[in-house]
């Protein structure tokens, strides 16, 4: 989806807020809704695709307006609800009030049958818009790179989000100048994004 | 409770999701102690380090270790869970820095360098590393010249990265132990660098 939380790229932030040595945790609740993702993927309830997409389906506002251990105690609540094993009307008894959840998803989509790509090749992202969960960064969306490193094949996000059946397949890390990916509106660096098979094609 | 009334607070929430998880079975109570106990003992800086000072000091085991980065960690002692598939370490060079990121999230070898700081899974981080690197890297204290070469990394899938930092030429002759202490987080995710400054910095 093209969401509120693909943010590579996107203006108008200000500085890192950076302090060396800075804590993780600020509050307890923040460890406890770590601890709960974690747990609740290693019982197997959601996987790690189903989690990260129940994040990027926050309401946008909410989403920029949660710290980061809100979004993930928002995507954990949303999922249990999703799956059965909470209803929101528990949620906000318990809780003592609203408890904003994730909005709906999309429908997820199957990997592509795809030929494999060499070290050194060329490479082009297709242009693709994706209503479910997707592993690509907006500002890579049909833009031409060389491809330097292959990855072991990893379950294929588009479909893992939604509960598919499984699908595995490469990764290919390719590299991008950010001469390329915003024209004279950038540093020059090069930006090096692993991209599954599916969502490149061979360059013109 | 209608969800036009306010937000509950938010330890409520994550106290209340916790509830309904146990009632239901799906997580221990011990769980919180066991996360808290990964977090302070096993996935800090201190794993990332050793490895660091290893490779800078063991040439077959940088092999191995640029070979494979799982492998070669796990040789260490170091785990990495399950959804991390694939370890690539990004060596630094006198002419060459390399920078991770997560545009999309905040996907981090936090088994190995430790958990990601506020700032990295932040919206600053995530929007303007990939596009004014060096500025960002200048706010955060690390100015670089135009003879380095910025390679900035956007964690996208299962693989994870980790950054190689330089070895500081005056610590020629050093033991692993050492050179241990000088290995922080921030080199490790490439927001800082080991050296004297006067090696990398800009000339003017």
């Amino acid at each position: 989806m093209d969401g509120i939380h693909d943010m590579g790229g996107r203006q108008g932030f200000g500085k890192v807020r950076y302090q060396d040595g800075t804590r993780i945790y600020h509050h307890a609740w923040e460890i406890k809704a770590n601890s709960l993702s974690g747990a609740l993927v290693g019982a197997g309830l959601f996987n790690m695709d189903e989690y990260r997409h129940a994040i990027e389906r926050m309401e946008p506002r909410h989403y920029i307006n949660a710290g980061y251990y809100e979004r993930v105690l928002t995507a954990c609540a949303s999922l249990c609800v999703e799956k059965g094993v909470a209803t929101i009307e528990q949620l906000e008894r318990m809780a003592g009030g609203a408890y904003p959840l994730a909005r709906p998803s999309k429908p997820g989509r199957e990997q592509r049958a795809a030929r494999d790509f060499a070290i050194g090749e060329r490479v082009t992202v297709r242009s693709e818009f994706v209503p479910g969960h997707h592993r690509m960064p907006g500002y890579i969306r049909g833009k031409t790179g060389v491809v330097i490193q292959k990855s072991p094949d990893f379950p294929f996000p588009d479909a893992a989000a939604h509960q598919m059946q499984e699908q595995w397949e490469p990764t290919y890390d390719v590299r991008f100048e950010t001469t390329h990916l915003w024209p004279d509106a950038s540093e020059k660096a090069s930006v090096t994004v692993a991209v599954f098979r599916s969502y490149l094609q061979k360059a013109a | 409770m209608p969800s036009s009334t306010e937000v509950a607070d938010i330890e409520r929430r994550t106290d209340a999701l916790e509830k309904i998880a146990l009632e239901r079975g799906l997580i221990k109570p011990a769980h919180l102690e066991a996360f808290t106990h990964k977090i302070e003992g096993e996935w800090t800086p201190a794993t990332g380090a050793a490895i660091v000072a290893r490779a800078w000091t063991d040439p077959a085991f940088k092999a191995r270790l640029l070979a494979n980065g799982i492998a070669a960690s796990a040789e260490m002692g170091a785990t990495m869970p399950v959804h991390h598939r694939h370890l690539v370490v990004l060596e630094n060079t006198a002419t060459v820095h390399n920078v991770i990121c997560c545009t999309l999230c905040s996907c981090t070898a936090f088994s190995i360098i430790g958990m990601p700081p506020d700032w990295y899974k932040d919206l600053e981080y995530r929007s303007r590393v990939v596009r004014e690197s060096r500025t960002v890297l200048g706010e955060m204290g690390l100015r670089l010249g135009e003879q380095m070469e910025v390679r900035v990394w956007d964690t996208t899938a299962d693989t994870r990265y980790i950054v190689l930092p330089y070895r500081p030429p005056e610590t020629a002759g050093w033991t692993a132990e050492d050179l241990k202490p000088l290995v922080t987080k921030e080199s490790m995710i490439g927001v800082a660098r080991l050296e004297k400054p006067a090696s990398y910095e800009p000339r003017n």
